[in-house]
């Protein structure tokens, strides 16, 4: 996403000076970090939900299975696992969902920054606030579960590589159902088949670190996956936020 | 025609552009220039594709035919973004947040007019009082002047209005045109669509009109 100079000869003398054009883009993406965590602070109400959920489960679960602490220990990864995937799907839906109706799209698109960038610190701002706080209370979920104790550094590894790359393909799907009006559910059922991956190499993280197997190789998997993604996602999210600006 | 190379090539010209949706023709073929200092009004009833046409100017929708050029040079996001300041029916602002918390955003995305500050450019439109409460607060009119507040504080010499005399009240109206006359006199330009209900302060501003 490198800009050329702007033709600007023969200009008035009012035409912006676009000199430290990548200072400029450190700034913006400052700005929307700064803008987005003000707008949590204001709604964190909202941002509690997804957290009450996942422990409200973690919670419920002892009490649906029995209290065997040996099954719970053996299915904890795995549980806490989806939950979290289940509890990040809700907001990924209204990612850009109000940036669109009040048109402040527009004028990212107007703006002289890259918009993959743009969206790239959007998705950065959504994992701090809405997926981070699930990882950090994972410990106590853990023990509600009984998840083995050499499990859980594994398991939270594991989240931090996944849940990034759960938003980065969420948030290219909310960027192509914003414009639809009432999309709902239309984000998580198209995101779905593209957890099951996700969650099938994180799923095998936490198995063979529960079996006393290395855990590196699904990890790395994920690594790449999440690699690639902070490549591509961003570009396929700018083009569908510019199809949504049209529509 | 204009010579699209000429010294002082115009800041913004259309060639032939007409836009279609599902081919249905909504406005043209158009042949017009902004210059330096030019104010254009385009005119037109509802539905006559004024907004269309500000929208395709501003790159949101790509031109069906014909071509735009930005200082004669073929439009592109490098010659476009930054330069121009679109201002429609939506404010481009969050509702949640105050209006220095917007106007803050957006400098930040791009850049800052040289000797504008956030303070300033609201006591500019007369709103300095509303800087620190949530846009959701404000009435309509005093919304808009956000929006005209944002005009001044970015860096941009063509400014696309759409309808920025709605929800305004007389004072509102001749602050508008004040502004615009400003913006014009430091060299910059504006193309603002009216559906022809007031008095527009430059007798001299060439119009453009658009049939439904």
């Amino acid at each position: 996403m490198v800009t050329a100079v702007q033709p600007i000869a023969n200009s008035t003398p009012v035409a912006p000076t676009t000199d430290q054009r990548s200072s400029g883009t450190l700034r913006a993406c400052a700005a929307l970090l700064r803008r987005d965590f003000t707008l949590a602070w204001r709604r964190r109400g909202e941002l509690f939900l997804p957290l009450l959920y996942a422990v409200i489960v973690a919670a419920l679960f002892p009490f649906a299975l029995g209290p065997d602490p040996e099954l719970l220990g053996r299915i904890a990864g795995g549980v806490l696992l989806v939950i979290v995937v289940l509890a990040m799907l809700p907001a990924l839906e209204s990612m850009f969902r109000s940036d669109l109706e009040d048109g402040t799209l527009e004028q990212w698109l107007l703006a002289p920054q890259p918009l993959a960038l743009l969206a790239l610190t959007r998705v950065i701002a959504h994992w701090l606030t809405t997926v981070l706080p699930l990882i950090i209370v994972m410990p106590l979920l853990g023990a509600l579960l009984n998840l083995p104790v050499k499990v859980l550094p594994v398991l939270m590894l594991t989240l931090l590589l996944a849940t990034p790359l759960l938003v980065l393909l969420g948030a290219v799907l909310s960027a192509l159902a914003a414009g639809a009006r009432r999309s709902g559910i239309l984000v998580a059922l198209m995101l779905l088949p593209l957890a099951v991956p996700v969650v099938i190499f994180a799923a095998g993280a936490i198995a063979a670190a529960q079996s006393g197997m290395p855990y590196v190789a699904p990890l790395t998997w994920l690594a790449a996956a999440l690699v690639l993604a902070i490549v591509l996602a961003p570009l396929a999210c700018a083009a569908a936020l510019r199809i949504a600006v049209e529509a | 025609m204009t010579t699209p190379f000429a010294p002082s090539a115009p800041l913004l010209s259309a060639h032939r552009l007409a836009y279609s949706r599902d081919d249905e023709p909504v406005f043209g073929p158009l042949d017009f220039s902004l210059r330096p200092g030019e104010t254009v009004l385009v005119e037109g009833d509802n539905g006559s594709g004024k907004t269309t046409l500000l929208r395709v100017l501003a790159g949101m929708l790509p031109p069906g035919e014909g071509e735009i050029r930005f200082d004669g040079r073929p439009a592109s996001r490098d010659s476009r973004n930054g330069r121009v300041l679109w201002l429609g029916h939506r404010l481009g602002m969050n509702e949640s947040l105050s209006a220095r918390e917007n106007l803050d955003f957006l400098a930040g995305l791009y850049g800052q007019r040289d000797g504008a500050s956030t303070a300033s450019v609201m006591e500019r439109v007369g709103i300095e009082a509303w800087l620190d409460e949530p846009l959701r607060t404000l009435s309509a009119g005093q919304k808009k002047r956000v929006g005209l507040a944002r005009l001044l504080l970015l860096p941009g010499d063509i400014w696309l209005l759409d309808e920025p005399y709605a929800n305004l009240d007389r004072h509102g109206i001749d602050l508008v045109n004040a502004l615009i006359a400003a913006h014009c006199n430091t060299g910059g330009a504006a193309l603002v669509t009216s559906h022809g209900a007031v008095r527009f302060a430059d007798p001299n501003a060439r119009h453009i009109h658009l049939d439904a």
